[in-house]
């Protein structure tokens, strides 16, 4: 049984003009210890899918249809308060900006051994030994001298360390990071990556890494799923995806992503953008930008189908199914 | 000077400073002294007409500034700035010389004015230069512009809200191009959009400077982007230009401490699986720059002589790099 079990889900939203459909029929899971690296353009729908499952869609938004289920118990139909009690015991958030998570008014000893203290029973003086481990942990320089410190006392990349002690400290067993290091320098962002993996591996904790950073992703995940429109188009083991990708859509963002190691004239483009949630096209909705398209993309919908070692919703692999 | 003068822009020992002092009043209660944050430092480069220079580097390392400085927002606290031979100033106060430059931002959302048509925003460089007069011209030109970059000609009807990030980033372009200048400097221009938006308009940028013989100063914290786009590059840390040279030779053969940190740091693509030691430390504030050079708390190679005495810049090669492992020969290892 995988440690997170993500069920045909769908996330909606009424509005005056009708319901939109912001993720619809989003399935995969995640195994225990594992990093899922989730890649897609801006609206693709990839905070959606984090934040439906640690319960903190914001209204109106609401999980239409599908299960999310953690070790084999369904979650997305709980009260706001037992929810309330697996988020940060058993799911750790971290976010793009690590003031969102930060209190300014609390010093970063106390936002930890409440965090501890709430999820685990221990006295107030182990909790505090416990903090200062943690910081040490994340490479906070002189860390007993620096727990009273607030907040705004520290560097960017220090405080989005310090929200990673934060989420990892009440040893939650999945931790859902949204953009973590998408508003930090490029040589902080590799250290916090490093770190953030390192932890997991070391406590078990599956992670599911959201970022646009191909490179990150690359580096970090043991699986990626690459999200377009709402839905999934392909998902696999990460070196499937980044250097053989099945779906004409991930192949195109690979190679739109310019290089490090190598210069070429002209960047792979995928002409067109990714169409608005109130004018998603009839059938494989990338249809219009697919340069391998043919009648029955316009018309019937690709669910995910075996594509060598990934998974893709692409018409494509159907007929190479269809004789195994 | 003629405007076939080989170099369009060249910046000579540009140092800016900002003023970064407390209030007076409060300064007079401590006792304390007007405080400076050099923002650029010693700062000299060419472009050469046709080709691009890219500037690297991480946040706040003055990249921004140095945008600024060479399409004259702001003037340097000392140094020189020339644009086709002629100092800036006296450049930009001739219309003639100041509409063949132009700048394209970062953030295509807060560039454009959302209450104007876009034909109104890609026009208003045309009426303002007064390049063409009769409304039909400046209409099929507006068509031409919106065309030449992608959208069509009846975008122009439309508000900026109506467009994708990409699209509005298609829009800053035109208006760039609407005095036909010869330089554009662009300061991140594509760090707001998606990888496969901004491969869009890499691709176009490269397009237009094959077809117009345009000259960029083009900045981004992005070292693969920079790589694409890159004739010379000049790799930036606090202030200062610390390695600039042919953008292939620094790519291959990296040579100071920090650019050979920022290499190795960045996360890539074809470094599926692969185990790295990220570097340690973090750009420290530039008011308080270290003494020396800025780069010895974090590097390596770093010994007394470079905790008290600033680096010069020191040809090698093609290259210029300011480090004094580099010139006395011990940065190979
Ligand atoms: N008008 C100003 N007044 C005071 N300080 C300034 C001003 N403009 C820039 N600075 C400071 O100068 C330094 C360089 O800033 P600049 O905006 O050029 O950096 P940058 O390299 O463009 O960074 P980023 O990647 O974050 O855009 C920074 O420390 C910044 O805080
Ligand atoms: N509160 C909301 N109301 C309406 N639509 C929303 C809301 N939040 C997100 N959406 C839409 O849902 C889609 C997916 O959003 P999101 O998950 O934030 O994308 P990503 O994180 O991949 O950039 C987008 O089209 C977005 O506009
Ligand atoms: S289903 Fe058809 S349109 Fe969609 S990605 Fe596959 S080939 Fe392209
Ligand atoms: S001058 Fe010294 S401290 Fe600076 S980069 Fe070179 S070796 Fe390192
Ligand atoms: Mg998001
Ligand atoms: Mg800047």
């Amino acid at each position: 049984m995988s440690l997170l079990d993500v069920q045909d889900l769908t996330v909606e939203f009424p509005t005056r003009r009708g319901v939109l459909r912001a993720l619809d029929g989003v399935s995969f899971s995640i195994e225990a210890g594992e990093v899922l690296g989730v890649v897609g353009e801006s609206g693709a729908g990839k905070s959606l899918t984090g934040a439906a499952i640690i319960g903190l869609l914001e209204p109106p938004g609401r999980v239409a249809g599908g299960r999310i289920l953690l070790d084999g118990a369904r979650i997305d139909d709980l009260p706001a308060d037992r929810m309330r009690a697996i988020r940060g015991k058993q799911i750790g958030a971290i976010f793009q900006d690590p003031l969102t998570t930060l209190n300014p008014l609390y010093s970063i000893g106390r936002q930890l051994v409440e965090t501890i203290q709430t999820h685990l029973r221990l006295s107030d003086r182990d909790a505090r030994a416990r903090a200062v481990k943690w910081l040490e942990d994340v490479g906070i320089p002189a860390a007993r001298e620096r727990i009273d410190a607030y907040p705004h006392e520290f560097s960017g990349g220090m405080r989005q360390r310090v929200v990673i002690a934060l989420a990892l400290c009440a040893e939650p067993r999945l931790v859902i990071a949204d953009e973590p290091t998408t508003a930090l320098d490029v040589s902080i962002q590799a250290q916090i990556i490093a770190l953030l993996k390192n932890l997991a591996r070391e406590h078990g904790t599956s992670v599911m890494l959201v970022t646009h950073d191909m490179g990150v992703i690359a580096e970090t995940a043991d699986r990626v799923a690459v999200m377009y429109a709402g839905r999934i188009a392909e998902i696999g083991p990460v070196r499937e995806v980044v250097k053989h990708p099945a779906h004409p859509y991930s192949e195109g963002l690979m190679g739109s992503i310019p290089s490090l190691t190598h210069r070429v004239e002209r960047l792979r483009q995928i002409d067109g953008a990714m169409p608005r949630l109130t004018a998603i096209p009839q059938g494989c909705a990338f249809n219009p930008r697919c340069e391998k398209v043919f009648d029955r993309c316009r018309v019937e919908r690709p669910d995910l189908m075996e594509a060598g070692r990934s998974r893709a919703a692409c018409w494509l692999y159907a007929a190479e199914n269809a004789h195994v | 000077m003629s405007e076939t003068s080989a170099v369009v822009l060249e910046a000579t020992g540009v140092t800016r400073l900002f003023d970064v002092s407390r209030p007076w009043l409060q300064r007079v209660l401590v006792g304390e002294k007007r405080r400076h944050l050099r923002a650029v430092d010693d700062v000299s480069f060419a472009i050469p007409r046709g080709t691009t220079l890219a500037l690297v580097g991480e946040s706040g390392c003055g990249k921004s500034t140095v945008a600024r400085l060479a399409v004259g927002l702001y003037g340097p606290s000392s140094g020189d700035i020339r644009f086709e031979g002629q100092a800036l100033s006296a450049a930009r106060s001739q219309a003639a010389l100041r509409r063949r430059m132009n700048m394209i931002f970062q953030d295509p959302y807060a560039s454009l004015n959302p209450r104007w048509r876009v034909r109104d925003i890609v026009a208003e460089p045309i009426r303002a230069f007064r390049l063409l007069s009769s409304a039909a011209e400046i209409d099929a030109r507006v068509g031409e512009l919106l065309t030449q970059v992608g959208l069509a000609a009846a975008d122009g009807e439309k508000y900026p809200h109506e467009f994708s990030g990409g699209q509005r980033q298609r829009i800053s372009i035109a208006r760039a191009l609407s005095s036909e200048p010869d330089f554009l400097v662009c300061d991140e221009p594509t760090s707001a959009l998606d990888v496969s938006v901004q491969a869009q308009i890499l691709n176009l940028m490269k397009e237009l400077q094959q077809r117009l013989g345009l000259t960029y100063l083009f900045i981004s914290h992005n070292l693969a982007v920079v790589r694409h786009m890159a004739d010379r590059l000049g790799v930036m840390y606090l202030g200062r230009i610390v390695e600039m040279g042919p953008g292939e030779e620094v790519f291959r053969n990296p040579r100071h401490p920090y650019t050979r940190m920022l290499l190795e740091a960045i996360p890539d693509l074809d470094m599926v699986g692969v185990a790295r030691t990220p570097v340690g430390g973090e750009v420290p504030s530039p008011i308080n720059p270290p003494p020396g050079c800025p780069f010895h708390p974090r590097c390596k190679l770093a010994n007394d002589r470079c905790r008290v005495e600033k680096p010069a810049h020191v040809r090698v090669g093609e290259v210029e790099v300011a480090c004094h492992a580099v010139q006395e020969g011990r940065a190979e290892a």
